[in-house]
């Protein structure tokens, strides 16, 4: 599989969040302010790079029957090392994500990879799609952590530092049911464009 | 020529081929003329800037249907009346102090997100006045919970059900001296409340108004006012000053009524209308609210196709 096409597939055409729509757990969740969702979206592009370079390595070695759960032994691993990093470095950021960083491991994107690309294609292949699929993510939660934080709290706020603020704010973004609507208005944006577009299958 | 005349005769519609004159635009003019009254005197209450959040809530409402329409080349129903609806009710349930931004966002998101979002007109599973009121509820929480005291500009105070729930049924009492005075202030209005919402009776003309020309049901109001009733003397409160406080006669003739959001079977009409009047107690008494209306009837606009689904009459001759 050409490099360009897996780039292009996990950025856009197969974006994890708005075209396949996986991974929706921390998409609601952490995409209050947008450091939460970059460093949500780092964390697992960290992990599906990772994960997808050792399930690549090991593929052939990996018995069919019990993949599924040496693929989860694997992802946790990384999951370990990503929480332990964040607690480490980040521990303010760490302390909000909370719950949601153990909770990669269940990440469908994480697992779907694995078992839709890294298990049949060579290292240096999944380890582009791990990383771009990442990214795929990390932009889509940056997005949606933007659009909430800025119309739910009226301030964007960059790791610390405020890029600016004004005097309005609809408070209800930022609580769950903006998140959700946030979200769907964002589908059905994309869908639209799609639609014209006339690229849809 | 006259025998292309005969066959056109004989060529068959689909229903319905009895036509009645009712029609969307006239069934909706009804419920506004209907709420008129009972706006009129939320303005006269509360002064002009009443008006102008009933002004602009409207307005909003009728603009971002016919320029989403446009914009997504739908068809384009913003005369048919049901935004002025929307509009005029969702302007009746903010608070008379609201700033003009309140109404303006509410009913585009009324308009924009719960009804067009979901289809348009006769799609939409809850009642977009209602909704639209919730987000406003969680986006502006201080805006939407300061009271104006009637006649009185920039004087607030509570609500009758703010009250009760903060400092119990003397502290009303002390209020209003007598009870009397109480059910009186309530059944005419003359208290803090939302804009429309105060005055029991002209809600009540306007209810039974639409009753006698047929709009809406007697089932779902009656069920939702008598299980109201009933509930609070369950719960050991004033039953006639639970019904005649709060938006429960705004909600009970104007908003579970709303034919798209409500059951189509009388029984699920009976079912939807005790629903909503024990949800509306069941918050009032045990949730941090002091008003359940709104919630009641949203939860119960969601159990309306599984209501619609299992009190299905059955088709003749059907086991």
């Amino acid at each position: 599989m050409k490099t360009g096409k897996i780039i292009w597939d996990g950025l856009a055409k197969q974006n994890p969040t708005f075209r396949m729509a996986l991974g929706l757990c921390p998409t609601l969740a952490v995409t209050t302010a947008l450091t939460n969702g970059l460093v949500m979206g780092i964390a697992v592009t960290f992990v599906l790079a990772c994960s997808n370079v050792l399930v690549s390595l090991l593929r052939k070695i990996i018995p069919d029957k019990v993949r599924i759960p040496a693929f989860i032994v694997i992802i946790a691993t990384f999951v370990t090392i990503a929480d332990m990093l964040l607690e480490g470095f980040v521990p303010d950021i760490h302390k909000t994500l909370g719950i949601f960083i153990p909770l990669i491991v269940v990440n469908c994107i994480i697992l779907g990879r694995a078992e839709s690309f890294a298990s049949k294609n060579p290292v240096f292949s999944s380890l582009v799609d791990g990383i771009f699929m990442g990214l795929g993510f990390t932009l889509s939660l940056s997005l949606i952590s933007v659009i909430r934080e800025v119309l739910g709290t009226g301030k964007l706020i960059f790791f610390g530092n405020l890029l600016f603020s004004f005097d309005f704010s609809v408070l209800g973004f930022v609580l769950a049911p903006g998140a959700f609507l946030t979200l769907g208005l964002l589908l059905s944006l994309f869908n639209y464009i799609d639609l014209k577009r006339g690229t849809r299958q | 020529m006259q025998s292309q005349n005969e066959l056109q005769r004989l060529v068959c519609s689909s229903s319905p081929h009895v036509r009645s004159g009712i029609t969307i635009k006239k069934i909706m003019f009804a419920v506004v003329f209907s709420l008129l009254p009972a706006a009129g005197y939320g303005v006269y209450l509360f002064g002009m800037h009443a008006l102008l959040l009933i002004l602009s809530s409207i307005g909003m409402a009728v603009l971002t249907e016919f320029g989403l329409q446009k914009i997504f080349r739908m068809k384009v129903t913003a005369s048919d009346g049901s935004a002025i609806i929307t509009g005029l009710l969702l302007a009746m349930i903010i608070p008379p102090s609201a700033p003009l931004y309140v109404p303006i966002i509410g009913s585009f998101f009324a308009i924009a997100i719960v009804k067009l979002a979901f289809g348009g007109l006769g799609s939409n599973i809850f009642n977009p006045a209602l909704a639209a009121r919730a987000f406003l509820v969680a986006s502006f929480p201080v805006a939407m919970t300061i009271w104006a005291r009637p006649h009185v500009d920039g004087i607030t105070g509570a609500t009758p059900l703010g009250m009760l729930s903060e400092s119990g049924m003397s502290a009303v009492l002390d209020h209003f001296k007598t009870k009397i005075a109480m059910y009186s202030a309530m059944f005419f209005g003359n208290t803090s409340g939302s804009l429309g919402e105060t005055s029991a009776l002209l809600l009540l003309v306007g209810g039974l108004f639409l009753i006698a020309i047929r709009v809406i049901s007697w089932r779902i109001p009656a069920m939702f006012i008598g299980s109201v009733y009933l509930c609070s003397f369950l719960f050991g409160k004033d039953p006639l000053m639970a019904v005649l406080s709060g938006g429960v006669f705004l909600g009970a003739f104007f908003m579970a009524t709303d034919y798209v959001s409500s059951p189509t079977t009388t029984i699920g009409q009976i079912i939807f209308g005790l629903g909503c009047g024990m949800l509306t107690v069941l918050i009032r008494e045990l949730a941090s609210y002091p008003e359940g209306v709104m919630f009641a009837i949203l939860l119960m606009n969601c159990a309306v196709p599984l209501i619609d689904r299992f009190t299905k009459p059955k088709t003749l001759g059907q086991k």
